[in-house]
C-alpha cells in the first residue's frame, strides 16, 4: 500500500498562448499561466505556499516576490529537463500530503523558440557557451569532454543513438514512427491552441520530409515554442470548498536511467528512467495499464514515445512497431494518444501542457477532442538523457 | 592524419579525469579505467568502482578493438564548426574491454554502418595538444 495514493490533487490548470515570439520574459510568461490556474482553481495567488519552478533561471523567490506570497513554506526544483513536470507533481503531492504546504504551483515555462533554442546548446556563437555549457549541470562534464568534439551536441543526435540500435534490432518500420508525428498533428486539429492548428500532417509528408539526424526526420522532432503552463496541487479535503472537480493524483513515480549522465554506457540502453517508475506508479494506483482511457506520452521526438511505449509495458521490448500502427492511438481507439497534440503538434513546454491536457481530459472539458468518459489517465516525462516520471491521474 | 589548417571544431576542455585520459590520447594510447580490486573497466571516468566501491584505480591499456554498437548520422549541423562536414556520423564504440565511447569512423561510408562491424582505435592529432581517439575498419 502506497500512502501517497490519491492524497493530492490538481484542482487549478492554466497556459499562456503558445506561439514563436512572445515578447516576454521566462518568468512573466509563467506568472500569466499561474495566475490563470489560480483562477482556475479559484484560489487566490496569496494562498500558495509551496512553489515548484523549473530548473531555469527564475526562481520560487521571483515567483513569491510576484505573486504576494509572504510565507513561503516549500520551494524545491527538479533536475530532470523534461522529466521535470511530473517529477515535480510527487514533489507537491508529498509536500501536500504531509501538511508541509497546503496549496503547491508547478509553473513551466520559457522561450523555447525566441532565446533558448535547444539545438543551440553547446553552440558559443548563439551565446549558449561551449564545452557543453548551456546542458544541464548533470550532463554538461559528458557532453563537453566526449561528445563535443564529435560534433554530438543535441539531444535529437543523443537519442538516436537509441533508436538506431533499436530500430536495426527489431525492424521497427519508419511508419511506427510516423503514427506518432501523424496522430499528434491530427489530434492538435482539434485545439485551438496547438500551434499547429490548420496544418494537417499526412503519412506521406512525414516519410518526405528532409534528415535531421538519422533515423529523425523532420517530424520526428517537437516544436519550439514560447509559452508556458502551470498548475496548482492540493488535498482532496480543500478541493471540496474549490470551483472544479479535482483530479487525483493516484499513482507518482521518477524514474533514472543507469548511469544517468552517459549514454553509451548503459549495460541495456533500453532500459530508461520510466522503466523504474512504471511498476511504482502502477502499484500505487492499483490500477492496469488496460484500465487507461487515454495517455500523454513526452514526445520530444517520435521514438522517444515508442521506447517509452516499451518501457510502460503496453507492449513486449521489440515490438512497438507492430504495436504503433493503425488506428490505435485515434480519440475513439484503444488508447487514444496526446490527445491536445503533445509537444509534436501543440506546443515544447516540458511537457507541462501533457499534464493540462490530461487534466483537461478528466474533467471533461476537452470540447471536439474529448475522449469519451475518460476516468484514468497517464502522462510521462522525458527528461536530460533519458530520466522518466510518470503520473496515473482519474477524476 | 592531422588536418593542416587551424583546427577550428571543438575540442575537450580537458578537464579532472578527462585531462588525464586524453593525455594517454597524445601518446597514441587509448586507456580507460579499471579498477584494481574487482578489475572492472568504466568509461567515462569516475571517482569511484560502481562494482564494489574501491577508489582504487589505475589507467589501463585497452586493446583499441571493438564493435559498432550504435550510430547517428548528422543531416543537419547543429554547430557551425561542423556543417562543412555534413552528413558525419557520431557513433558509439564498444571496446572489447566492455567499455563503450563515442566516436567517429574514418573510412566507413554512412551506408555501410551496421551493428557489430569490427572496428580499431586510431589516433588523429587534430592540434599540437590534442588528440582524438576514432577508428577505422578492422580486418
Ligand atoms: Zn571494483
Amino acid at each position: 500500500m502506497y500512502p501517497l495514493k490519491d492524497q493530492a490533487c490538481i484542482v487549478g490548470v492554466g497556459e499562456t498562448a503558445y506561439t514563436r515570439g512572445s515578447g516576454k520574459t521566462d518568468l512573466a510568461l509563467m506568472l500569466e499561466a499561474s495566475m490563470h490556474a489560480l483562477s482556475d482553481a479559484g484560489l487566490r495567488p496569496h494562498d500558495i505556499d509551496g512553489i515548484i519552478p523549473p530548473p531555469l533561471p527564475s526562481t520560487s523567490e521571483h515567483f513569491a516576490a510576484n505573486l504576494g506570497v509572504e510565507d513561503l513554506r516549500y520551494a524545491v526544483t527538479v533536475h530532470m529537463g523534461g522529466a521535470s513536470p511530473v517529477t515535480s507533481l510527487q514533489s507537491a503531492a508529498m509536500a501536500v500530503a504531509c501538511g508541509v504546504a497546503k496549496n503547491v504551483l508547478v509553473p513551466l515555462g520559457w522561450n523555447g523558440y525566441s532565446t533558448m533554442r535547444v539545438r543551440d546548446m553547446g553552440n558559443k556563437s548563439k551565446g549558449n557557451g561551449g564545452g557543453g555549457s548551456g546542458a544541464p549541470g548533470a550532463l554538461a562534464n559528458t557532453i563537453g569532454e566526449y561528445y563535443l568534439p564529435y560534433g554530438a551536441n543535441v539531444p535529437v543526435q543523443w537519442y538516436a543513438w537509441l533508436a538506431t540500435r533499436h530500430k536495426e534490432l527489431y525492424g521497427t518500420p519508419d511508419e511506427a514512427m510516423g503514427t506518432v508525428a501523424v496522430t499528434s498533428r491530427k489530434h492538435a486539429q482539434l485545439n485551438d491552441k496547438a500551434y499547429m492548428q490548420g496544418r494537417p500532417l499526412s503519412m506521406e509528408d512525414y516519410l518526405n520530409a528532409r534528415w535531421v539526424s538519422k533515423p529523425f526526420r523532420l517530424f520526428d522532432c517537437c516544436l519550439e515554442t514560447d509559452g508556458a503552463a502551470a498548475v496548482v496541487v492540493t488535498s482532496p479535503e480543500r478541493a471540496r470548498d474549490l470551483k472544479h472537480d479535482p483530479v487525483y493524483i493516484s499513482g507518482i513515480a521518477e524514474g533514472h536511467p543507469y548511469p544517468a549522465d552517459d549514454i553509451p554506457a548503459r549495460p541495456d540502453p533500453f532500459t530508461i528512467g520510466l522503466s523504474f517508475a512504471t511498476p511504482n506508479a502502477l502499484q500505487m494506483a492499483e490500477v492496469d495499464l488496460k484500465d487507461l482511457d487515454f495517455a500523454e506520452i513526452y514526445d520530444c521526438f517520435t521514438y522517444v514515445v515508442l521506447l517509452q511505449m516499451e518501457a510502460l509495458g503496453l507492449c513486449k521490448r521489440g515490438e512497438v512497431g507492430e504495436y504503433a500502427q493503425g488506428n490505435r492511438f485515434a480519440l475513439d481507439g484503444e488508447l487514444p494518444l496526446n490527445t491536445h497534440g503533445g509537444l509534436h503538434s501543440e506546443a515544447h513546454v516540458w511537457g507541462m501542457n501533457h499534464v493540462v491536457e490530461a487534466t483537461h481530459q478528466l474533467r471533461h472539458e476537452a470540447g471536439e477532442r474529448q475522449v469519451k468518459d475518460a476516468q484514468l489517465g497517464l502522462v510521462t516525462g522525458w527528461g536530460d538523457f533519458g530520466d522518466g516520471s510518470l503520473a496515473i491521474m482519474r477524476r | 592524419m592531422a588536418e593542416t589548417q587551424e583546427y577550428r571544431r571543438p575540442v575537450p576542455k580537458m578537464r579532472g579525469f578527462a585531462a588525464e585520459f586524453y593525455a594517454y590520447c597524445k601518446q597514441h594510447e587509448l586507456r580507460f579505467q579499471r579498477c584494481t580490486d574487482c578489475n572492472t573497466w568504466r568509461h567515462v571516468p569516475r571517482d569511484m568502482c560502481a562494482k564494489c566501491g574501491s577508489f582504487a584505480w589505475e589507467w589501463a591499456k585497452s586493446s583499441g578493438k571493438g564493435t559498432l554498437f550504435s550510430w547517428t548520422t548528422a543531416m543537419q549541423p547543429m554547430l557551425p564548426q561542423f556543417a562543412d562536414l555534413v552528413p558525419y556520423s557520431p557513433v558509439v564504440v564498444e571496446l572489447e574491454e566492455g567499455v563503450r565511447m563515442l566516436s567517429w569512423l574514418t573510412d566507413v561510408e554512412d551506408a555501410d554502418l551496421q551493428l557489430d562491424l569490427p572496428v580499431e582505435v586510431v589516433f588523429d592529432d587534430v592540434t599540437p595538444e590534442v588528440t582524438l581517439p576514432k577508428f577505422r575498419r578492422a580486418g
